[in-house]
């Protein structure tokens, strides 16, 4: 009991030290540049105690929860030893993660009224339903793809830089000929992809899975997932540009 | 208050539902495995559930409305001034820039869960404070930039491909172990914390700066705060291996000094 007390003042801590930046550069810009009072002190203080909890409470899960069901499910595939399954497995949470994303599905709305001004398709609003859902459909498919793809990297301990490299050179070649308005959306949503839950299961996936194969090392060889879901979004959703365009 | 409250949790609870669907799925049909320490593990994703939504509504409560408006006088013409033609005007949107980009990347939840498993896995090498200051400063001077570009108008692939050559270079020459972790990190950066924040800088300014429009030109910042990153992090570790290797050649010379001829 003293112990879990102990622990939770701990992370307590840990996340009011987390948060302390932001308080600050805040406080400073509103009361120093634009000189302004804070309004509504009360309202602040008030959600940063529910940012400060809540912020305790996902590292402890995190600790408790998410990453040990990541890793367990990592040492499951490698017992078992399907490739398929573990491939399927891979796919699955790079999809069904993305597909779903809050963020995704709003950037994907914006991008289909950018597409409607330019012209690139009619401005109805089926139109505009259709183009955002395939729009979300392509990144998801593209965060499958590349889950699946560095889980397959992990198994054969193949070095990262040379994917990544290939993948800049792709997306270098790509921004040239893909249409001009579909290339700030397809380079942000590489970064939109990858969630606050996602992370931390494919990291512990990563690492799970090169601690339990013989021969692999777990910073080498484990981490570099995300990397892959951040890169193919980009390829995919221009590709998506060019086939509508 | 409680009604925010309880909607943030239903929220969050539809966000995780796919995840924990697929979870079971193959956990209890392909690897036929019961979970192991199932209450515990519930409990761990219960905390983190609750987690989340307290920390999404308080920041919905708290911070965005805040640096949402900030934001948006910072870029305000009454701010800067109606005169402003050079991109020398904009200082103080810069500084904010760079402050909100280190600040919120500190406390993005998913860079602190990659930070804690590198610190783990790294046996203590990479320290978990180490990491996030590194990819805070790469996301400060990515954010920075990215306001500056939007000023400017210059076009949004110049810096990116530019980010990339550094990136290749830089690939050559930093330690091995911290190029998969460096990639990473362009990644999580981004986040619930990060990229609502920053969207409303970049939108902000493209619409008061004279001849952007906030469709093209507000979209990108989020790209910068994924490339920097990358970069700051293999710098880090190469500031590290630069002074170990410092420090190893002057404990070799001062043994060699020590020895008596």
């Amino acid at each position: 009991m003293r112990q879990l007390l102990h622990d939770l003042l701990r992370s307590l801590r840990d996340s009011l030290r987390d948060l302390a930046p932001i308080v600050l550069v805040v406080a400073f810009f509103q009361l120093a540049v634009v000189r302004a009072p804070l309004p509504d002190l009360g309202g602040m203080l008030a959600g940063a105690a529910l940012v400060v909890a809540g912020l305790t409470l996902f590292v402890r899960g995190l600790e408790m929860g998410l990453f040990p069901i990541g890793e367990t499910m990592a040492y499951g595939f490698a017992r078992k030893g399907s490739v398929a399954w573990l491939l399927l497995f891979a796919f699955a949470l790079g999809f069904g993660t993305t597909i779903a994303e809050p963020a995704l599905i709003a950037i994907a709305e914006e991008a289909a009224t950018v597409a409607a001004q330019d012209g690139a398709i009619a401005v109805t609003e089926g139109a505009r339903a259709n183009y955002a859902y395939g729009l979300r459909l392509t990144v998801a498919l593209s965060v499958g793809a590349a889950v699946v793809l560095g889980v397959v990297r992990i198994l054969k301990g193949w070095p990262l830089h040379g994917f990544i490299m290939a993948g800049y050179v792709l997306v270098v070649i790509m921004t040239e000929i893909a249409p001009p308005e579909i290339i700030g959306i397809a380079y942000d949503s590489g970064g939109v992809t990858t969630s606050t839950v996602t992370v931390p299961l494919v990291t512990a996936l990563g690492v799970g899975l090169a601690q339990s194969i013989r021969g692999r090392n777990p910073l080498l060889d484990g981490f570099g997932l995300i990397a892959f879901a951040s890169l193919t979004p980009m390829i995919f959703v221009m590709g998506y540009g060019m086939v509508i365009g | 208050m409680l009604e925010q409250l309880v909607l943030a949790v239903v929220n969050t609870l539809f966000d995780v539902a796919p995840i924990v669907a697929i979870l079971l799925f193959f956990q209890l049909f392909v690897l036929r495995r019961p979970l192991p320490h199932l209450k515990r593990t519930l409990l761990g994703f219960g905390y983190v559930l609750v987690g989340l939504a307290l920390f999404l509504a308080g920041l919905e409560k708290a911070l965005f409305p805040l640096g949402r408006l900030m934001a948006k006088s910072l870029t305000d013409p009454a701010f800067i001034g109606t005169a402003a033609a050079s991109w020398r005007d904009y200082g103080w949107v810069y500084a904010f820039a760079a402050a909100i980009g280190f600040a919120t990347t500190v406390a993005e939840p998913a860079l602190i869960a990659v930070s804690i498993k590198a610190s783990e896995v790294s046996g203590g090498t990479i320290t978990v404070w180490g990491l996030r200051t590194a990819v805070a400063i790469g996301v400060a001077l990515g954010i920075a930039l990215g306001s500056f570009r939007i000023v400017t108008g210059t076009p949004l692939h110049w810096y990116i491909v530019a980010g990339y050559v550094v990136v290749v270079v830089q690939t050559y020459f930093a330690p091995r172990t911290i190029i998969p972790l460096a990639y990473d990190s362009g990644g999580v950066t981004t986040s619930t914390v990060t990229v609502p924040l920053v969207a409303a800088l970049g939108l902000g300014l493209a619409s008061t700066v004279p001849g952007r429009s906030p469709l093209l030109d507000g979209f990108g910042l989020i790209a910068f705060a994924s490339l920097f990153p990358i970069m700051s992090v293999m710098g880090y570790a190469q500031i590290g291996d630069w002074r170990a290797r410092r420090a190893a050649r002057r404990r070799q010379t001062r043994a060699l000094q020590d020895q008596p001829f």
